[in-house]
């Protein structure tokens, strides 16, 4: 007994002496960095998602003063954000479009034809070893979180199998786009108001076979959008969201109604 | 004195840290790519394997033997060792900012490199005393640069050569290493 209290007496005398050494070196040995780093960090979310290809939020910081970054480079900040440490850095503010994730795919359960039934690992990348997931569409959400996993911001909940972003929370760091081993998740503006619920490439036939759902490349939506806008091309329609005018004719025209209105 | 030449013989050469003792394989794979980030590590890793075992063999003669701890040696001379990494750090970004630059990540990745700790805990084998444990570390950090740098030319050389898809990159540099290590054992012939 006499013998262990010693030994946590001896790490603890150890511990102590070089936490107060450390701790009087850190006073001591202070050294002045850039301001603005400083006021860019305050300036910054602090969520550390990495969206902007730097390790953390300080990182970021050191790069923008250093002139190494684009001062909207934090997507996760926003407009707002970025003109705030354009004022910091003196310079005009950089336009940034503010994104946010959507998931392309409505094959919820139910809807979505499984192959077979999965009682792995409660992981999209574990789950897609087997097979490709449990859904029979090579493309579909197999919702097991992976993206939910790498939100820094609590954005995304899986419902009914199919993972579902919370508008209100994303800020468009483009993590879970990153993450999702399907690669089905795509940034789009804030403001777009319709997207394709569909990332099937599968042709129209066999995509019927499998989802209640799915894109089957009709082209219905391509022939009728006033301002060309659409393009239906690897077995499903792609917006264009510079050219779309949110008129909502795919919208109405789709029989598949996998055009959804949506934000 | 010629004990001392001695240990600096064996732990530069012939008990080699990376060649034949295969310590700090990681840092010496990652950092290997080019031959100035190698000179770097190099650097960071003398500075820190010199100071970390003159701590180490003073914490471990006047306090655990003294109280009859040398079972604790282990998790005693990692938290010995992470703190003069943090407070070397420091001392460096105060006074000398050029070095601390030029050392860059090196210096906080040596925190976990298991090289400085080894050379710790052999110190502790070898009963070596406080001048022979201090002399002990030098050494086998001049040995790890010596082999980072021989090896960042190596690999300068492979980046020309037509290396075969399937062996590129990580492959290829193990497979180049163990040839350096076959080379290396030549030295354990000498006899001291």
């Amino acid at each position: 007994m006499g013998s262990i209290l010693t030994a946590v007496a001896v790490l603890a005398a150890i511990g102590a002496v070089l936490g107060i050494l450390l701790a009087v070196a850190a006073r001591l040995l202070t050294v002045k960095t850039d301001e603005r780093v400083e006021k860019i960090i305050s300036l910054l979310p602090g969520a550390n998602c990495g969206g902007c290809g730097y390790a953390g939020c300080s990182a970021l910081a050191e790069a923008i003063a250093k002139g190494d970054a684009s001062t909207a480079a934090c997507k996760a900040g926003g407009p707002d954000c970025a003109a705030a440490i354009a004022l910091v850095m003196g310079k005009a503010p950089e336009k940034a479009v503010r994104m946010r994730a959507q998931v392309m795919c409505s094959g919820v359960r139910g809807e979505a034809k499984l192959k077979y039934d999965y009682s792995g690992l409660e992981d999209c990348r574990a789950a897609i070893r087997s097979g490709g997931g449990d859904k029979v569409c090579p493309n579909g959400c197999i919702g097991h979180g992976t993206c939910a996993a790498a939100c820094a911001f609590g954005a995304i909940s899986v419902v009914n199998g199919v993972a579902a972003v919370e508008y209100s929370k994303c800020v468009g760091c483009g993590m879970c786009a990153s993450a999702c081993p399907k690669g089905i998740i795509k940034m789009i503006p804030f403001e777009a108001r319709y997207w394709v619920g569909c990332s099937s490439v599968d042709k129209g036939q066999l995509t019927r076979s499998y989802c209640e759902k799915g894109c089957i490349s009709c082209k219905i939506c391509e022939k009728n959008c006033p301002s060309g806008a659409i393009t239906v091309y690897d077995g499903v329609a792609h917006i264009d969201y510079e050219k779309c005018t949110e008129c909502g004719i795919c919208y109405e025209k789709c029989p598949r109604h996998i055009i959804i209105k949506g934000n | 004195m010629t004990e001392i030449l001695l240990i600096m013989l064996g732990a530069i050469l012939i008990e080699n840290f990376i060649f034949s003792r295969f310590f700090g394989i990681c840092p010496f794979l990652g950092v290997s790519e080019n031959p100035d980030t190698a000179v770097g590590m190099g650097f960071a890793v003398i500075l820190v394997m010199t100071v970390s075992c003159a701590a180490t063999s003073l914490v471990y003669d006047h306090l655990l033997v003294r109280f009859g701890l040398e079972y604790l040696s282990t998790i005693a001379f990692i938290v010995i060792i992470a703190s003069l990494v943090q407070l070397i750090e420091m001392f460096l970004k105060k006074l000398i900012p050029s070095l601390y630059n030029a050392l860059g990540i090196y210096l906080p990745l040596i925190t976990t490199n298991c090289a400085v700790l080894g050379a710790a805990l052999l110190n502790v084998e070898e009963n070596r005393g406080f001048i022979h444990s201090v002399v002990f570390g030098f050494s086998a950090a001049v040995g790890f640069t010596l082999a980072l740098v021989v090896f960042a030319g190596v690999r300068a050389r492979i980046k020309n050569c037509d290396v075969p898809k399937s062996f590129r990159g990580s492959s290829i540099a193990l497979v180049a290493a163990g040839l350096i290590a076959m080379a290396f054992s030549g030295f354990s012939s000498i006899s001291i």
